[in-house]
């Protein structure tokens, strides 16, 4: 009986395939709606509240896209992946996008045609380890039972961090990290590794953080920031971009709440530029020339963004180390609005 | 539906093709195998287009190339050099292990239960139909996980395992220091030998060897039993006889080639020595098992309960025990229909072995379907791959299976 | 005079020894018979003993009112001591809804809760198909729970609507139960827009799509025949769906505003997500199902080689890897550029699946009937399709209902897999979604019991009545 809608949807597919071929850009203006693929049980980064809203620094990065492309931060869909299914989903035109701590690496850049624009979040993989297990560096890990979550780069890495010390292991398969901590805190595995952010913010909601501590050592590194398809230089673009004005109005003291003051009352020439005073960036990325002060306005600048998820006010309390601005000896740089 | 019909004596009109029987089989199977081969070339053509949409292309040439990570449970030799098909192959193994254990396992305890559940005992009975209507009415994912999680949360921490300063231990090893669970895995002995047979798996095939002529001459023996007792109508005291020739030859064997078990010992981290078998698997196997063997037991209920109950009665006017009754008269004729759907269900317990997906067991899912497929992004040669694996195994297991039921059916009256 | 040795009056009986009355007889007779009996039971209760003492103190020590997963503990702690564990079902209580409907918007929680009564409705005539008093005491069950929790939900006149539409179709089913069956027609229409919202129009013109297929029929059949009316009615219905369906929904729609909010499939979640794949998936696959079945015993070569090699390939692979080529593979087979969300592809794919389960099911209820059916309905000179429609299906199907409704409990079982494809199943996608909460963070047995308890329940019941089915069954046969 339900075939009827089964054909009608066929048809409506049908229909739509003789429109393939547009830009992203078109397709997302077309839908009115920003297709985002998120994280579901990430704590900090993507995962939905009580009320099914996402939260989450990733999340935020999603809402200023859609707040430069679409004029409003809501209308943006959140598609939950899995740590197996992301790039599925990105290549097959399920999302737009994919904000989901997906590590930059050479295949996934090459052989997997995806482009990552940005680095919104500097990580590297660390190792955490019970206190009275008393072990001070990952070398000491010598047969040791390593927690370590499928489908990620963490697993090559720990493959060749044992391997390059000519020590063993026994690794430990877990589904997601809700399930490694869990084994973790049971003593199922001595040391639980994933990047060092993750760490950070599981340790901090175990119920004595105290106990556990985080090895020195981080064995990889870790640029983790927003997906896209291979071959739509224009729709990668605009990420960028976005994700660097957000850098740029940290750097230039712009927030969410000064934004709107700054556009009028600013002299800084770069400033004009960046919030659409002054000439046609955005007309240049294919959008209009607020785009920017949109995407500010929504969640504030990257400091902003960084504080609210997951900074020291945050019970995830991450340090911004490498995610500083570089002013201030971090790597986080935009290139210039000019 | 051949009709001897007086066909009209008339040409041939396109009509024919629709409304002549003779014709009307060839048209409509025309008619089928044009659109199954339109809807074929529209999916060969989509998948093409979507390809080159992706600037994807269809290359095994992966499986070749270094897998790169590790793999828990390897029962033969890999490491993370080893190639993406090497990787799929101890999937494929770790699969197949679980799925010959579970089913070995599952049939075993769905017999017991079976009967048990028809029991007389008020208690047993009982108990046999809470477990069985527990088990079989909620999602065997939630048990694969629920066993898990009691594995890691209940078994003490392997360093528990260490005595302490003053001699104490918080955890002991069972079965005479041989077994130690913890919450990690289970540690095994493992069976070593002294003096093996120079070359790789010799010495594992000379003991199967000489299993096997244990088994012909105890085969040779009980059918000579059989013909004295048919003759004399005493049988002759069997039980030491098989018994000595079953297991004497095979322990003489491995006693000359210094057999010895190697106990897992404390050290370090962790245990070291013996087997370490992973909770992943364990959880998988107790909660295939238990599952199966609960839709086993029904099985086995019914095809009980579908013998005549003159059988029994017959059985007990002869004067047989209930044992005795149960396992000369009702067993085997329940058989007949119990083993067809026993088949299907060692088909979905095969193939829910891919289950193990909830624990991270690294099978032919976890391997080739999993981390292969993640690391390379080549999803559509893993799946169809992977998808023809299991379709072969299916197909062997049903056919083997079909087999054998052919030759219990050829038995029937 | 009687002897005095002679005993004059009959002595009462005297009771039985005491081994041979009341419960030690019972004991002795039930769980003491031989050795081995009592071996068993002494096992048995300690097996019973050692699990209730295992689970009952955490059980008993349960908290039902806390904010979070600390608070709980500090809850049990003061309680019953610091080394006493507890449940915390508080987080059940918490997030319960979330179990139920996922992220379905809470104003319109009635819609699935009524599309789930009606669905009971539009079943009533086919379960109970020769028992309208049945019929009527189920569909008047369901209509009291109906009302009972849609009360909160709803203003009072919704609520007396409801009432008089549950009430009249009670009573209708007690009257004319086979009335009910164009309920059950209606039912999959209904049922979409109850849960997705949107124009009433859509459903509307799709429905309508199968009058204009009846239409052609009746307009070309007596000229062309039976055959060419069947191929030229089917094209025509393709055409309207495809073509001029959405356009006259929409243009009525501009006319006749009328609609539900639209929720969208990401909202789905929970048992609701595992009902709409469930239902959906078995009642698509059964029509799929009985042309499979038929093919297979097709004398047609190729027709049964196709049918028995799709049956044989469905089978022969583990739900979990057509529900990965849901999510990874389809996007490849279907043109570029189309936009399925998951739901629609996780169900296409377990309609197949479920497809060729039915399927061998089906063609069980077939083999089942005798062969003088077969060769009754040629007698009578009818074609196939009359032969099938009105001898043979009839029959099979009645038979197969126990089997369809096994493959249900299965289905709906295995919905649970839908998690590794990223939605959100009641067991594992819910749960996940609960966990990432920091109030929540590192709670595990409380969900997957009070989930456990919901499928137990439900997946009991339908066995339950399935068991009654076949009992009815064999009793008509013999």
């Amino acid at each position: 009986m339900k075939k009827s809608v089964l054909l009608g949807t066929l048809a409506a597919a049908a229909l739509v395939a003789g429109a393939a071929g547009a830009t992203t850009l078109d397709d997302v203006k077309a839908r009115g709606v920003l297709n985002c693929g998120s994280n579901t049980g990430l704590t900090g980064f993507g995962a939905p509240d009580a009320d099914g809203n996402y939260q989450g620094f990733d999340v935020d990065l999603c809402k200023a896209i859609a707040a430069a492309v679409l004029g409003d931060q809501s209308k943006v869909k959140f598609i939950p992946t899995t740590g197996e299914t992301r790039f599925t989903s990105l290549a097959s035109g399920e999302v737009d996008l994919l904000v989901r701590n997906s590590t930059w690496t050479f295949s996934r850049d090459t052989d997997l045609k995806f482009d990552f624009v940005a680095v919104n979040y500097y990580d590297g993989q660390g190792f955490m380890v019970k206190k009275d297990l008393g072990v001070s560096s990952a070398k000491e890990l010598n047969g040791a039972t390593v927690c370590i979550q499928t489908g990620t780069t963490t697993e090559l890495n720990l493959a060749d961090f044992f391997k390059s010390n000519n020590i063993t292991y026994t690794p430990v398969n877990v589904a997601d990290d809700a399930d490694a901590e869990r084994q973790f805190l049971a003593g199922s595995c001595d040391a639980y590794t994933t990047d060092a952010s993750g760490l950070a913010s599981t340790r901090a909601t175990l119920p004595k953080p105290d106990d556990y501590v985080i090895l020195p050592e981080i064995i990889s590194k870790e640029p983790l920031g927003p997906v896209v398809r291979h071959g739509d230089n224009q729709w990668g673009d605009i990420v960028r971009w976005t994700y660097f004005a957000l850098v740029a109005a940290e750097e230039k003291g712009i927030t969410k709440a000064n934004v709107e003051e700054m556009a009028t009352s600013t002299q800084d020439p770069e400033v004009k530029r960046l919030l659409g005073v002054e000439g046609d960036m955005g007309k240049m990325l294919g959008l209009d020339n607020e785009w920017a002060k949109r995407a500010i306005a929504a969640n504030g600048n990257y400091g902003e963004i960084f504080e609210a998820n997951i900074g020291m006010s945050t019970p995830i309390k991450l340090a911004r180390g490498l995610n500083a601005l570089w002013t201030q000896g971090g790597l986080q740089y935009t290139p210039p609005f000019r | 539906m051949a009709m001897a019909i007086e066909t009209p004596k008339q040409g041939f009109r396109l009509g024919m093709l629709i409304y002549d029987t003779r014709y009307r089989a060839i048209t409509i199977q025309v008619i089928v195998l044009l659109l199954f081969l339109l809807f074929v070339g529209w999916l060969a053509d989509n998948t093409r287009h979507n390809l080159a949409l992706k600037g994807k292309d269809i290359d095994f040439s992966f499986l070749w190339r270094r897998a790169g990570y590790d793999i828990g449970q390897h029962l033969i030799p890999y490491t993370n050099d080893s190639t993406n098909f090497w990787a799929g192959l101890v999937g494929l193994i770790n699969t197949l292990v679980v799925a010959v254990l579970g089913c070995i396992f599952s049939t075993i305890l769905g017999v017991i239960f079976g009967v048990l559940r028809l029991s007389k005992n008020w208690v047993v009975a009982r108990l046999m139909t809470v477990y069985i209507e527990m088990f079989r009415n909620v999602p065997l994912l939630l048990w694969i996980i629920l066993v898990y999680v009691i594995l890691g949360e209940t078994r003490p921490q392997p360093k528990d395992f260490k005595a302490a300063a003053d001699g104490t231990q918080i955890a002991t090893m069972n079965l005479w220091d041989s077994v130690a669970v913890t919450n990690r895995g289970t540690n095994l002995p493992l069976p070593l030998l002294d003096r093996p047979l120079p070359g790789g798996y010799t010495s594992a095939l000379a003991i199967i060897i000489v299993l096997i002529g244990s088994f012909w001459i105890n085969h040779i023996l009980s059918n000579r039993a059989k013909a004295t007792q048919e003759a004399t109508g005493v049988r002759p005291v069997m039980w030491w006889k098989t018994l000595a020739i079953l297991v004497l030859p095979t322990l003489g064997l491995l006693l000359a080639m210094g057999f010895h078990l190697e106990y897992p010992v404390f050290k370090g981290f962790n245990f070291q020595g013996g087997i370490n078998v992973a909770h992943a698997f364990t959880a998988l196997l107790i909660a295939l098992t238990l599952y199966y063997a609960s839709v086993t037991a029904e099985i086995v209920r019914s095809g009980i309960q579908a013998i005549n109950r003159g059988q029994s009665e017959a059985a007990y006017a002869l004067g047989l025990r209930p044992g005795r009754t149960m396992n000369l008269i009702i067993l085997p004729q329940a058989l007949r229909v119990i083993i067809p759907p026993m088949i299907s269900q060692w088909l979905s317990l095969t193939k829910d072995t891919s289950l193990g997906i909830a624990v991270s067991y690294l099978d032919l899912r976890g391997t080739l379907g999993g981390i292969t497929l993640n690391q390379t992004g080549r999803e559509l040669e893993c799946m169809l791959l992977m998808m023809l694996i299991y379709l072969i195994i299916s197909l062997i297991i049903s056919a083997v299976a079909n087999a054998y039921n052919a030759s219990v059916k050829l038995k029937e009256r | 005079m009687s002897e005095a040795y002679v005993r004059g009056a009959i002595l009462p009986p005297l009771a039985p020894p005491v081994s041979e009355r009341g419960v030690v007889k019972w004991m002795r007779e039930n769980l003491f018979s031989g050795w081995l009996n009592s071996v068993l039971t002494v096992l048995a209760v300690l097996a019973v003993y050692y699990i209730a003492s295992l689970c009952l103190p955490w059980l008993l020590h349960g908290v039902w009112n806390a904010g979070s997963l600390g608070e709980c503990r500090s809850i049990i702690a003061t309680n019953y001591g610091p080394d006493a564990g507890g449940a915390c079902w508080a987080v059940i209580h918490a997030r319960w809804y979330q179990f139920i409907f996922g992220f379905y918007p809470i104003e319109a929680w009635w819609r699935p809760i009524l599309d789930f009564a009606l669905l009971f409705v539009a079943l009533a005539p086919v379960l109970f198909s020769d028992n309208p008093r049945k019929a009527a005491i189920m569909v008047g069950v369901v209509s009291v729970i109906l009302v009972l929790s849609l009360m909160a939900l709803v203003p009072w006149w919704a609520l007396l609507l409801t009432i008089a539409l549950m009430a009249g179709l009670s009573f209708l089913s007690y009257t004319a139960t086979s009335k009910l069956l164009w309920v059950a027609a209606v039912y999959p229409f209904l049922s979409v827009w109850l849960l997705w919202g949107g124009s009433v129009w859509g459903p509307v013109m799709a429905m309508a799509g199968f009058g204009v297929m009846v239409l052609v029929y009746r307009v070309i059949s007596p000229g062309l025949g039976v055959i060419m009316g069947t191929a030229l009615g089917f094209v025509a219905a393709c055409i309207w769906w495809l073509f001029l369906g959405s356009l006259a929904a929409a243009a009525i729609q501009s006319v006749v505003p009328f609609g539900l909010t639209y929720v969208e499939s990401d909202r789905f979640g929970g048992f609701l997500l595992a009902f709409v794949i469930g239902v959906s998936s078995i009642s698509i696959s059964l029509p799929i199902g009985v042309m499979l079945a038929l093919g297979r015993q097709s004398n047609m070569f190729l027709i049964r080689t196709l049918s028995v090699s799709f049956i044989e390939f469905v089978r022969g692979v583990p739900l979990i890897t057509m529900l990965f080529t849901a999510s990874l593979l389809l996007q490849y087979f279907l043109p570029p550029g189309n936009n399925f969300d998951l739901i629609l592809r996780v169900v296409i794919l377990v309609t197949l699946f479920s497809a060729a389960y039915n399927a061998e099911v089906i063609r069980g209820g077939l083999a089942a009937l005798p062969k003088g059916q077969y060769e009754a309905a040629d007698a009578l000179g009818l074609d196939y399709w009359q032969a099938q429609r009105l001898i043979i299906m009839p029959q099979a199907l009645k038979v197969s209902i126990p089997g369809v409704v096994s493959t249900f409990i299965g289905l709906f079982k295995d919905t649970t897999l839908v998690s590794f494809v990223g939605l959100l199943d009641p067991l594992r996608g819910v749960t996940t979604i609960v966990r990432a909460d920091l109030a929540w963070k590192g709670i595990y047995w409380e969900p997957y019991i009070f989930v456990a308890a919901i499928f137990f329940i439900a997946c009991f019941g339908m066995s339950r009545y399935s068991m009654y089915l076949e009992g009815k069954l064999k009793t008509d046969h013999r």
